[in-house]
């Protein structure tokens, strides 16, 4: 038995720690660690519940937006306003999250994920006029390769010029991320941390210049979702077709549905949304999503024990730091006791499953390029997939949200903090599915806890000792060169994890 | 040949949104910044940043400690996020050593001992921001605590803000890099440059003709100064009207939302959607109530 341990786990947010057993080249065990505890709800505690969407949102950097919407949604329905948020309120927060997302996604692949792929270094026999690549080359001369060295090496697949392009793309990725951010800002102030989503609707008001001006950064996102991103994801997952069968991880997926395409439900669990509420797993059946279901356990987190097993609207933050059989300050969530991966991958099986005839349509398209059945889906390659495909349905839905704008109608409706209520906000991160729930007291935050995408997927054991998603993904997974495990990395960052986010 | 200056990014108890913000740099851009020479003749060599380099786990921390000791005196520390201290430490940790996780105090202070200068890089790691909000659960101090606690004297500049414009970093680097560490004179009393963190949002906000008119928005939406709404630009210290956001596309207050004063030391200390009180603005404060007076 080999101990491979990865600490810490790079390209993704946060403090990662993965820990693996490795028995004949195979993972026998795998434990993922969460690293650093903020404690945001214990902050949260006692503060005038309209802070909670500004504190929320630094949960994490990388999907601020995410956070205001699930804060927002949350003490909307605490301050009664569930059916009564303004259309160009309902509109303007799903283009600020979705196209927030979108940049988030090609922020993933090119900045986070692709270097396990490609390889830079290609570029030092680059005989073309690219400037950028060009610029690539000389700083290869220069010979100080800080940040793209050093690095695992060996298992780098695509021909001298796929490496060159790719890296070209990653490079025009980083703008067009940058443009992303240019439009999420022109209703929101700016981002990271922004400030356009407020309870009630938003503080912004659309107007004419500013509709265009999105609409055309919007075009250039759209452009680079279907013309670089998703081909280059197709042309990554049919050179490394392997990984089209590695990670597959529990194969029970949840989503908790995002952006209201209707604001006259206060029901979060049914109103009508562009990618649906619900579960499925390997028999890809549909069901409705029971948000009774959800517990948070926590004997291999570093929580106190009785506050285990909780839904997330009675829950409990009592940090035990150094408990005896823990490691991780993340929380194992649970679905009907069950372990259930979040992420791009189950919004749009869901939503495949619930029967949406366009998202039908661009799965069974995009697995026909690749020969690939559906069951491929539950993968790394699948997740990479999946998240490009959720790309191009957000940016080809961000334009019609932007149209159906009214300048001159309200954005936004007027309230009293209640001395006493509760509330539950319901979305979908770029990582899936993302929970907020408060109890107010005396008009102030009494209880606030935040159930978030990798503390779904990066959870620890629950208390019946079965392993989180990211854990059982890693398990059974052969890894060819323990001083080089790409394997390893390359499951773990298939989901896109966040560690701020899941501990918070 | 350019001179090298490597960079060291250390994360403590952050989000990220520093790393983000700092991605959304126009000019340079950021690939610019991690491939060209960012001023003539000198390239910044980013040899540790978890959130972007490619090695993972030993690799990485191999570059990190191989950095600090080849380079001694002459690498440039950046530090997001707060620093949870002393038997708080264990609340952040990163890699380990003979089978013990190494806390983010540790690693701090052996980086810091022989920096060339630290940068405190968002409101978290200048003034303690987020996670030391109240009751501050994990015993989260800045840098500039965390030096005094373990006696160490550095050049230290503080670039506040939830999270700091890229301008603000990428123009302190540059400075450091033209003209050398900043003087006394060129930082505020918080270590801040004054040369983006020299005005109040107040002195510059369009809106400012509203307050001095008494005309104050009570929802959001609404014409008016948005003082009665919370805002905090009569006590923060910021640029934002003049250099506005990603790419001077947008700011806060131009999004109709009040100033939350993420730039300030009182940060998480005021309630972000309640009036600043005239204790806390005297010379203001007396002006409103004239005005709300008539």
């Amino acid at each position: 038995m080999t101990k491979v341990s990865i600490d810490p786990v790079t390209r993704i947010e946060g403090h990662l720690k993965i820990e693996t057993e490795i028995e004949d080249g195979i993972v026998k065990d795998a434990r993922s660690t969460g690293n650093l505890f903020r404690g945001i709800e214990l902050i949260l505690r006692g503060r005038d519940p309209r802070d909670a969407q500004v504190i929320a949102q630094r949960i994490c950097g990388v999907c601020p937006q995410s956070h205001g919407v699930a804060a927002a949604l949350c003490l909307d329905s605490a301050f009664g306003l569930g059916d009564k948020i303004p259309d160009n309120a309902r509109l303007m927060r799903n283009l600020i999250q979705g196209t927030h997302v979108v940049q988030d996604h090609i922020l993933h692949f090119y900045h986070l994920a692709a270097l396990d792929y490609v390889d830079v270094t290609a570029v030092a026999a680059y005989q073309g006029k690219d400037p950028e690549l060009n610029s690539v080359k000389v700083f290869l001369e220069r010979g100080e390769l800080g940040p793209f060295a050093p690095r695992y090496e060996g298992d780098y697949r695509l021909p001298v010029e796929v490496n060159q392009e790719a890296t070209a793309h990653y490079l025009k990725a980083f703008e067009i991320r940058r443009t992303g951010h240019e439009a999420v800002a022109i209703f929101s102030g700016k981002i990271p941390h922004s400030v356009g989503i407020v309870p009630g609707g938003v503080t912004d008001t659309p107007t004419v210049d500013k509709i265009t001006k999105f609409l055309w950064k919007v075009k250039k996102l759209q452009e680079f979702v279907n013309n670089v991103y998703l081909p280059d994801v197709l042309a990554i997952a049919s050179v490394y077709s392997d990984y089209l069968e590695i990670g597959a991880g529990c194969k029970n997926l949840l989503s908790y549905g995002a952006y209201d395409l209707e604001g006259d439900d206060p029901d979060l669990t049914r109103r009508k949304r562009l990618f649906k509420q619900g579960t499925v797993s390997a028999d890809l059946k549909y069901h409705p999503l029971a948000i009774s279901s959800i517990t948070e356990v926590v004997k291999y987190s570093w929580y106190e024990d009785s506050s285990t097993g909780r839904h997330p609207s009675q829950g409990e933050t009592k940090p035990a730091p150094g408990k005896e059989g823990a490691y991780s300050w993340v929380k194992a969530p649970r679905y009907d006791g069950e372990v259930y991966e979040v992420g791009p991958l189950a919004r749009l099986l869901v939503t495949y499953v619930a029967g949406d005839p366009v998202v039908r349509q661009l799965v069974d398209w995009a697995l026909a390029e690749l020969k690939a059945p559906v069951s491929a889906l539950f993968s790394v390659m699948g997740r990479h997939l999946a998240r490009a495909l959720c790309a191009k349905i957000l940016a080809d839905n961000l334009e019609k949200w932007l149209l159906e704008l009214k300048p001159g109608e309200p954005t936004y409706t007027e309230y009293e903090i209640p001395d006493e209520a509760t509330g539950m906000g319901l979305t979908e991160g770029s990582r899936g599915a993302l929970g907020h729930w408060i109890e107010i007291k005396d008009k102030k935050i009494y209880n606030y806890q935040a159930v978030v995408p990798t503390t779904w997927n990066a959870s620890p054991r629950d208390d019946n000792g079965v392993p989180g998603p990211i854990e059982q993904a890693l398990i059974g997974t052969k890894v060819r060169d323990k001083d080089n495990p790409f394997e390893l990395v390359r499951i773990v960052r298939s989901f896109d994890p966040c560690l701020a986010c899941s501990i918070h | 040949m350019a001179k090298e200056i490597p960079l060291l990014w250390l994360p403590a108890a952050a989000c990220t949104g520093c790393s983000v913000s700092l991605l959304n740099t126009a000019d340079p851009s950021i690939k610019s910044l991690l491939v060209d020479e960012v001023v003539p003749g000198v390239h910044v060599s980013l040899r540790f940043h978890p959130t972007i380099m490619a090695g993972a786990g030993e690799v990485a921390l191999g570059a990190l400690e191989e950095t600090a000791t080849k380079h001694k005196g002459e690498y440039v520390l950046a530090v997001d996020g707060a620093i949870p201290v002393g038997t708080a430490a264990g609340y952040c940790v990163m890699g380990e050593r003979e089978g013990r996780p190494v806390t983010i105090e540790e690693r701090f202070v052996e980086l810091a001992k022989d920096a060339l200068a630290i940068l405190a890089v968002g409101t978290c790691a200048a003034f303690g921001g987020i996670p030391a909000g109240a009751p501050n659960p994990t015993g989260c101090v800045p840098v500039r605590e965390a030096l005094e606690l373990h006696g160490l004297e550095k050049p230290l500049v503080n670039i506040s803000g939830c999270p700091p414009h890229p301008d603000w970093f990428v123009g302190t680097v540059a400075s450091i890099l033209l003209n050398g560490l900043p003087s006394a004179d060129d930082l505020d009393d918080d270590l801040r440059p004054k040369a983006f963190y020299g005005k109040l949002i107040h002195e510059n906000c369009p809106r400012r003709a509203y307050f001095d008119e008494g005309k104050f928005a009570k929802k959001f939406g609404e014409d008016g100064c948005l003082y009665e709404l919370g805002c905090k630009g009569p006590i923060t210290y910021a640029d934002c009207p003049l250099r506005h956001w990603n790419n001077g596309t947008n700011w806060v207050i131009g999004a109709g939302s009040p100033c939350l004063g993420c730039t300030q030391p009182e940060f998480m200390s005021l309630p972000y959607y309640e009036k600043v009180t005239d204790v806390q603005l005297p010379a203001v404060g007396a002006q409103v109530q004239s005005k709300e007076a008539e």
